[in-house]
């Protein structure tokens, strides 16, 4: 039988590689950017129900709290890079 | 299941990263295929490298490449298949595959890392540097020289990146300083 957690972690990986045909095919810029932002977010619930599988989600959820804020980073980087033309 | 699954998603980014149209496409693919890289490196158990790969690879660098960016210019060439790159990278790519043949069972518990230093590591390394996190004392304290050199070697880059980024920005700015000042004040 196969894990219920492995099985969840499949369907999400499903799930973004229909957002990743849409950040590579997409017309505007903006797609792409919502793309990232969603891919970030699939990431963060991937490494949770790796670390429900591993029977020890308290470290997972640190890391995915890093996880979460190093990819609003990139997310504000690449929209001020649209908005303006440059980062500083 | 999940071990095919999440590399071939990794392949599938890197491809991805490669064909896709504009190098900023191409930096926004290439942050989710450092995300998803970490992802691996938790799998394997190695959470401290996983979170050096999520900080440096899909935050500092991705900042750095759109920085790079909005300072240079560059020409969309459409694409052209450049056959002798395409040669070198194939034949480093097997060369590096023949390698990993050499590999030895990492679970083997009879392989010389597992045998030579690793067991006095654990079993010394408290009474020695007191240090909690063996890792920690690996790198800071039996390392230190080690580490001494890549730190200097990774200040010294930090070093010329600011001066890089710092020189471009004052001769930008004595051109057009005027208007800066003017609509500020």
């Amino acid at each position: 039988m196969v894990n219920m957690f492995e099985l969840a972690t499949i369907i999400i990986v499903l799930a973004a590689v229909l957002v990743l045909y849409r950040a590579v095919v997409g017309p505007f810029v903006f797609n792409r950017i919502l793309s990232v932002n969603f891919l970030g977010t699939k990431t963060v619930v991937i490494l949770l129900l790796v670390g429900f599988m591993y029977d020890r989600p308290d470290v997972f959820i640190d890391i995915a709290i890093v996880y979460v804020l190093i990819n609003f980073t990139a997310v504000l980087a690449f929209l001020k890079y649209v908005e303006s033309g440059r980062l500083d | 299941m999940i071990d095919i699954a999440i590399p071939l998603f990794l392949v599938v980014c890197g491809i991805a990263v490669l064909f896709v149209r504009g190098l900023f496409s191409s930096i926004m693919i290439f942050s989710v295929y450092s995300l998803v890289m970490a992802i691996e490196w938790v799998r394997l158990n190695a959470v401290d490298v996983a979170i050096t790969e999520a900080a440096v690879g899909a935050g500092i660098s991705t900042v750095l490449f759109i920085i790079i960016l909005s300072r240079t210019k560059y020409v969309d060439e459409g694409k052209h298949m450049n056959i002798p790159a395409l040669l070198v990278s194939v034949s480093v790519a097997a060369v590096l595959l023949y390698g990993t043949l050499d590999l030895p069972n990492l679970r083997d518990p009879n392989i010389a890392p597992n045998t030579h230093v690793t067991p006095y590591y654990l079993e010394h390394s408290y009474e020695e540097t007191g240090q909690l996190n063996v890792v920690a004392a690996i790198l800071a304290s039996y390392r230190g020289y080690d580490t001494l050199g890549e730190t200097t070697v990774v200040a010294t880059a930090g070093f010329c990146l600011i001066l890089l980024l710092r020189g471009s920005n004052r001769r930008q700015g004595t051109k057009d300083s005027q208007k800066r000042t003017g609509s500020r004040t």
